[in-house]
């Protein structure tokens, strides 16, 4: 092939006519995605208007099977929406929470961002990271078995009146010291599954991504849980306590208004 | 005169097991839904409208005015399928009023959007929520199940002849998915990166339709105005800033939490109802709603917190996520934390944000490490001007919110740094001075 010499801006020759020989051959994907996730795939996609929409869905139901997103799960998302694999590593890479490469049974997500760490969030990471050996990303442990975790700095939780925060596999662990901190590492290393503050009983990465693609098994008990904190109802308490109300609403709803005469 | 505070949104929460369809029909649940059947759509859009209910995402814009932007008629545009979109993607920093709205009371945000669809003739509706806020998205999607089981969604909702479905869509951790176009885009399977404006979401949103994006707060008020009507509503806040709001307040104060007040109400007040400054230490530094709006100071004790009072007073009302810092803090520091976190959500899309935030980290890092020079404040105003109102959506003019704003206010507190860097070494002989 001949290249444009930047030199003397010489001629160029025209680039050779390719030709587009169809689809690469049937190449099934892994056998990881079973027949099962090949069913849920469906019903996933089923709920969209159009087939695309439902391709966050599918990276996240991917990384529940494997852990992680890797070519196999793009290549599977790929021709379950008729993509190209380009279009849809274009979006995997785009998304923080979908990991490139294979995650701890536990994901453990420290919030640094200025509020959770200026009450002590910049500290809990530090010391989690040396305890752990490990920076932004990384896994203690053999990826996937007991005990192993990924660590990661993340941004505002939407936590800050709880702060700081951390999470593990997504569910909130509020109000979080050095020492708490390290104590749920430390469990959570012994295989413990310490109960978060607010949300459902600690599963793991892999449990949690299944829901994060719409797929709840069983979503009567994993509802449950502890719902609000202290902090969260502390206006609404407060009102009740000082005897403070929004307006009485009338007994009846008014009369909606009259509609201005169409034009 | 209204109370000091007026639990609307918030008044279900301290029920046992609130989230469930049992408590919300106790508490008069889905009541608003049946009156507001009844209804001609467009009556629903003027009663909105006459509420003067506004935006409660950020941005502040008249929701009913909004909703009539949809077209709607048997031809054209108007022809289309239209959508509801609600964004749940709550991650601005300190803002923290939809998970815990969401985590208590789901089902007054799938009332509001039934109300909402039948109003501008939606009969798909999709509520996107952040990713890591795992357990309100466990809520929403029961609620949105014991919905479905009690009539309140599928088709011929209550009789009416009005079909709905809702699908509850996880995102995947990017705080751009809150700019309602790259929301939409996301929603559709891609990258989530802004769309140029116009045309807008109402004639060419979710698959080129028309869509109405609302955040959800905004959304959760619509039932108890079907229920109370718009002069009850307009009897809370302000003439432009009417109703209740929750109040987020974070940080250095004895009891953070979440305060639902009428539009309108002071730092002043919140922090005598949150317990003063933690320990008594004075206040430096806050934020009336979020990051993105520019710093406050204790100059602003008294600034009404509504849409025009926080314009007024240089900043902006956002998402009333109040954080609050006491005289411990650097605010160069604190500035650094936050443009880093700007620079990493920035969507890449444009030179003036995805650069600019870059190298306002560099230089804001090389300060606080001491190392800054005195014309950094003068580089860094002057990138944020490339970066204000050059970018393609708000994301960029909020990475400047907080360094402008900490400038004008604590300009000192920067070169101090400066002065504090290890003395330099002794300038080689015949350098000019």
């Amino acid at each position: 092939m001949t290249t444009p010499n930047p030199e003397t801006n010489g001629p160029v020759a025209a680039p050779q006519e390719r030709v587009w020989d169809g689809p690469a051959p049937q190449s099934p994907v892994s056998p990881v995605f079973d027949e099962l996730t090949r069913q849920r795939t469906k019903e996933i996609v089923a709920q969209y208007p159009q087939s695309r929409s439902a391709l966050l869905p599918l990276l996240h139901l991917v990384q529940s099977v494997e852990g992680h997103v890797s070519q196999d799960g793009i290549r599977y998302c790929a021709e379950a929406l008729e993509l190209t694999t380009a279009e849809v590593a274009a979006v995997a890479t785009f998304y923080t929470m979908y990991k490139r490469t294979p995650c701890g049974e536990h994901l453990v997500s420290v919030c640094t961002n200025t509020l959770c760490a200026v009450l002590g969030g910049d500290d809990i990471y530090a010391r989690l990271k040396a305890k752990l050996g490990i920076g932004h990303e990384e896994t203690a442990g053999e990826p996937g078995s007991p005990g192993s975790i990924t660590l990661e700095h993340a941004e505002c939780l939407a936590a800050c009146d709880l702060a700081p925060v951390v999470q593990v596999n997504y569910e909130f662990f509020d109000n979080q010291t050095v020492s708490s901190a390290e104590e749920l590492v430390d469990a959570l290393q012994r295989g413990e599954k310490p109960h978060p503050t607010r949300g459902a009983a600690l599963t793991d990465f892999r449990s949690v991504e299944l829901e994060l693609a719409g797929v709840f098994t069983d979503l009567p008990t994993t509802v449950e849980g502890a719902s609000s904190a202290v902090e969260t109802m502390r206006g609404a308490r407060l009102a009740t306590d000082r005897g403070w109300s929004a307006p009485s609403m009338p007994d009846t709803p008014p009369a909606f208004p009259t509609l201005p005469e169409k034009k | 005169m209204t109370d000091m505070l007026t639990p609307v949104l918030t008044r279900r929460w301290q029920s046992p097991r609130s989230w469930s369809i049992d408590t919300y029909e106790q508490l008069e649940g889905y009541q608003a839904l049946r009156t507001a059947l009844t209804a001609h759509p467009d009556q629903l859009i003027q009663l909105v409208k006459d509420s003067g209910l506004r935006g409660r995402g950020g941005a502040g814009f008249p929701t009913g005015m909004k909703w009539g932007f949809i077209p709607q008629g048997p031809d054209g545009p108007g022809a289309k399928p239209k959508y509801l979109v609600i964004n749940a993607d709550e991650g601005e920093p300190g803002t923290c009023k939809d998970i815990p709205t969401m985590m208590a009371d789901p089902h007054s945000l799938i009332e509001g959007c039934i109300i909402t669809s039948f109003a501008i003739r939606a009969n798909f509706c999709a509520i996107y929520i952040r990713g890591e806020a795992l357990h309100p998205i466990r809520r929403v999607r029961h609620a949105v199940d014991e919905a479905y089981a009690k009539g309140y969604l599928g088709k011929d909702i209550l009789g009416s002849g009005f079909d709905l479905d809702i699908v509850v869509h996880a995102g995947a951790g990017a705080y751009i998915c809150g700019e309602e176009t790259a929301l939409l885009d996301s929603l559709e399977g891609r990258r989530g990166q802004p769309r140029l404006k116009p045309p807008f979401p109402a004639t060419s949103g979710l698959y080129a339709s028309p869509t109405v994006v609302n955040n959800v707060e905004t959304i959760a008020s619509v039932p108890a105005i079907v229920q109370g009507g718009s002069e009850w509503f307009r009897s809370m806040g302000t003439e432009k800033s009417p109703g209740p709001k929750i109040y987020s307040v974070s940080g250095h104060v004895e009891r953070p939490g979440q305060y639902e007040a009428p539009l309108g109400i002071t730092l002043r007040q919140l922090l005598e109802l949150a317990g003063g400054m933690k320990g008594g230490i004075p206040l430096k530094f806050w934020t009336p709603g979020g990051s993105s709006t520019p710093l406050f100071t204790a100059e602003h004790l008294d600034v009404p917190l509504d849409f025009e009072g926080a314009a007024a007073a240089g900043s902006m009302l956002g998402t009333t996520a109040v954080q609050v810092f006491n005289e411990t803090v650097s605010v160069p520091w604190a500035v650094m934390k936050w443009t880093e976190f700007y620079k990493h959500e920035s969507c890449g899309k444009c030179t003036p944000c995805r650069e600019g935030t870059y190298w306002l980290v560099q230089i804001l890092e090389r300060m606080v490490a001491g190392e800054g020079t005195p014309s950094d404040v003068e580089t860094m105003l002057d990138i944020c001007d490339n970066i204000l109102g050059r970018s393609f959506c708000a994301l960029g003019d909020g990475a400047t919110s907080p360094i402008t704003s900490a400038i004008k206010y604590f300009r000192q507190e920067f070169l101090d740094l400066c002065a504090a860097q290890p003395v330099a070494a002794p300038e080689p002989a015949g350098a000019m001075a």
